[in-house]
């Protein structure tokens, strides 16, 4: 069992209570909510900025070169620059365009990866959304993005864009079947779709390694979904710029372009912290068999790792590993995605249910 | 009209024209393609040329042969030597001047240098065009080692414009030979990288597999030379067939493929490196000191008649035609470029296929756009 040192149980109900001390039950719920709304979007602003960094240094690393160096130490700052920057850019708006969905496109787009981002279990006690039906959740509003890029594409008016937004509401639709496919292969093995639950019962082991072949055949399918979900490489077809220029967000600019490439970089996070908390326990500490001599030592000093640094260094190796994918592989065509998808992925998925199923009847994982 | 004829017309009626260009990342300069499309599928791509026409063929009339080399720099700027060399070489045998082995020697390597330093850039683009960005990296950071080498020599790292009629404006940094050496030593560890990063991989197979099929006969009609033309069995390399300065004093292949689709253009090029490589070895200790110049009148005029040289640059067949009235100035001067000729193949070769694989088509052609419209 994980030690409770880093357990922020205590804290949030201690927020809780004195809040309730002085004022009527109401009131508490609202300054909460706009507490948390608060935390979220300074969280979302913070981590978006760090992963284009993190992207532009991953990508200079890969391609021989140094990346970003000038404004500040290391360059950490230059993505907050290139941010300013874009906020002083003029919006500009093609003849014809629709102007409404024009403009409401990219809050689409980043509204469905905030929503997504409040179910995230960071750490103990850290998680704002608590469903029972979490993965559901995450899922759904996840699958609200499309919209907004479908919308950008057409209220553009422009050619390129229209063909990017097509390709990217097939891929996506098709996409999600594979990620939702994946994850019931945990759901199977969990017994639940709450998020937390889900997580306590890798107390003692994370789903990969205990729900063996079948987790990670699922674990395998989800990131290569999920990389195809985000619209990145190799499956960055809606974008893709060498023949559609920039897809549906060639007619954007300046701040409403930062939101679709912020969302963009969110919407990593969020399947990576996901595919984390589904396949990787969250915020679990990594633990091996109680049968392996010593492994309580080993246990104990993993427990004294916080909870959120899990969290974070796990998801942060996933994106990384997303990262590698873009900036190695070539880019698929749209056919040779859609026969990815439904020829080979999701009958593998099916299969790999059935196979689930018959692990968790006959008892046959950890 | 026929009825496959009015099926293409309905066909073109209803298509969604797009317009690739002039300002378009694919098209790698001003070219400008109105693409028809059913859904992904190309239903044809009319070319539309011009937006870079600098009338460099009409500006040769006003200039001398040592001029003019400086303008053809200018049509195919990734083979730039190798266009000097062709007016050089024209110059040279209407005159019936006979340069030193040297010379010959020399140009030779510069020549297959240009190449290598060509193909990196393809192999560069190629890659980013179907989405492989860090390939543009890998192939820029060798290319730079060639242009270092062309920048000490000869001054210039793009346009060297060092070939004169005769000769060389000046002779070779004596670092050329070292530094020639060490980049064959350097690159021959570096190509099998290039073969690890893209030509194993299984998506960049399936892109360009298959994707833009021309057989032999279509490229002969279209006259689609260079590594085009022989990935499709079109043996028409210049070097080999016509040798000029020293290619016929080294053993080098041909490479033919009967394929003709992208990957196999593709693969062509790849061994069109190990090819050359192999030239400038054979060639690179044969240098012997002597001058860098045939001895030359200080002006050029060529005997009245009609003259043409042909080389063979990175992309494939390049010639000059002149007629001469016995002037120091042509009387009109035509370049036949093979750009021009492999651009007009790919109409036919992008119908029925993606959008997408038209983009591997045209990257696998290699088109270089200011030698299409001169």
């Amino acid at each position: 069992m994980a030690i409770d040192i880093y357990d922020f149980t205590g804290m949030t109900s201690a927020i809780h209570e004195s809040l309730s001390a002085v004022l009527s039950p109401a009131a508490t719920t609202i300054v909460e909510m706009t507490i948390i709304g608060i935390v979220f979007i300074l969280f979302y602003a913070l981590v978006g900025l760090f992963l284009v960094y993190a992207e532009r240094k991953v990508c200079a690393f890969i391609q021989c070169r140094l990346g970003p160096r000038r404004v500040g130490p290391r360059g950490i700052f230059q993505t907050i620059a290139d941010f300013i920057k874009l906020l002083m850019k003029e919006l500009l708006m093609t003849k014809n365009a629709d102007k409404f969905l024009f403009n409401l496109a990219p809050f689409i787009v980043i509204i469905a990866s905030f929503m997504a981002i409040g179910a995230m279990p960071f750490a103990k006690g850290l998680h704002a959304l608590d469903f029972d039906i979490g993965i559901l959740y995450v899922l759904a509003v996840s699958g609200i993005g499309v919209i907004g890029i479908l919308l950008a594409g057409w209220s553009s008016n422009n050619k390129y864009s229209l063909i990017g937004a097509l390709r990217s509401g097939a891929q996506i639709v098709s996409y999600e079947l594979s990620v939702g496919m994946a994850l019931m292969t945990i759901i199977i093995f969990a017994g639940s779709m709450q998020l937390s639950e889900i997580v306590a019962s890798q107390a003692n082991g994370w789903w990969l390694f205990k729900g063996h072949i079948p987790a990670i055949i699922a674990f395998v399918i989800f990131m290569i979904a999920s990389t195809a979900e985000t619209n990145r490489g190799p499956f960055d077809l809606a974008e893709a710029e060498s023949e559609l220029v920039a897809g549906f967000h060639t007619e954007y600019s300046g701040i409403k372009f930062a939101f679709f490439f912020l969302a963009e970089y969110m919407n990593m996070f969020v399947v990576a912290a996901f595919g984390a908390t589904v396949f990787l326990g969250a915020w679990m500490p990594f633990h091996i068999s109680e049968m392996i001599p010593y492994a309580e030592y080993f246990n104990m000093g993993m427990d004294f790792i916080p909870g959120f640094i899990w969290f974070f260094g796990k998801t942060g190796m996933l994106i990384l590993l997303m990262m590698w994918f873009k900036w190695t592989f070539p880019r698929l065509r749209i056919d040779q995605l859609l026969t990815l998808e439904w020829k080979y992925l999701l009958p593998i998925n099916l299969v790999n249910i059935v196979i689930t199923a018959f692990f968790v009847l006959t008892g046959f994982h950890f | 009209m026929s009825d496959s004829k009015i099926q293409e017309n309905l066909q073109k009626e209803d298509a969604y024209y797009v317009n690739m260009g002039p300002q378009h990342p694919s098209t790698h300069g001003v070219l400008r393609l109105r693409v028809g499309l059913q859904g992904e599928k190309v239903i044809h791509v009319e070319p539309h040329c011009g937006y870079i026409h600098r009338g460099i063929e009409k500006m040769c009339e006003k200039d001398t042969y040592s001029q003019i080399i400086h303008l053809t720099d200018r049509l195919d700027y990734l083979s730039a030597n190798t266009n000097n060399e062709a007016v050089c070489l024209l110059v040279e045998n209407a005159l019936g001047i006979e340069v030193p082995e040297r010379v010959k020697i020399i140009r030779t390597i510069l020549d297959e240098l240009t190449r290598l330093a060509s193909h990196q850039l393809w192999w560069s683009v190629m890659g980013m065009d179907l989405g492989a960005l860090t390939t543009f990296f890998y192939g820029l950071r060798d290319r730079e080692k060639i242009l270092d080498i062309f920048e000490e020599s000869t001054g210039g790292r793009l346009l060297p414009s060092f070939n004169t009629p005769g000769g060389f404006m000046h002779d070779i940094h004596p670092n050329f030979v070292p530094r020639t050496k060490e980049f064959l030593a350097y690159f021959k560890k570096k190509l099998p990288e290039y073969n690890r990063l893209l030509t194993g991989n299984v998506i960049f197979q399936q892109r360009t597999k298959g994707i833009g099929i021309l057989s032999k006969e279509d490229a002969i009609a279209y006259g689609v030379t260079g590594p085009s033309g022989r990935a499709s069995g079109f043996a028409c390399d210049v070097r080999k067939h016509h040798p000029y300065s020293a290619y016929g004093m080294v053993d080098f292949k041909e490479i033919l493929y009967t394929e003709g689709d992208s990957f196999y253009r593709y693969v062509a090029r790849m061994d069109e490196m190990w090819e050359s490589m192999k030239i400038i070895e054979q060639l690179i200790d044969r240098i012997e000191d002597g001058p860098y110049t045939a001895k030359m009148k200080p002006i050029i005029k060529l005997p009245a008649g009609e003259y043409y040289q042909r080389v063979e640059t990175t992309r494939g067949e390049f010639g000059v035609f002149v007629i001469s009235t016995g002037d120091k100035t042509p009387y009109r001067m035509k370049f036949r470029s093979p750009n021009f000729a492999n651009l007009s193949a790919l109409d036919y070769m992008s119908r029925g296929f993606k959008i997408a694989d038209m983009v591997a088509i045209m990257s696998s052609l290699d088109l270089v756009i200011p030698d299409i419209d001169r």
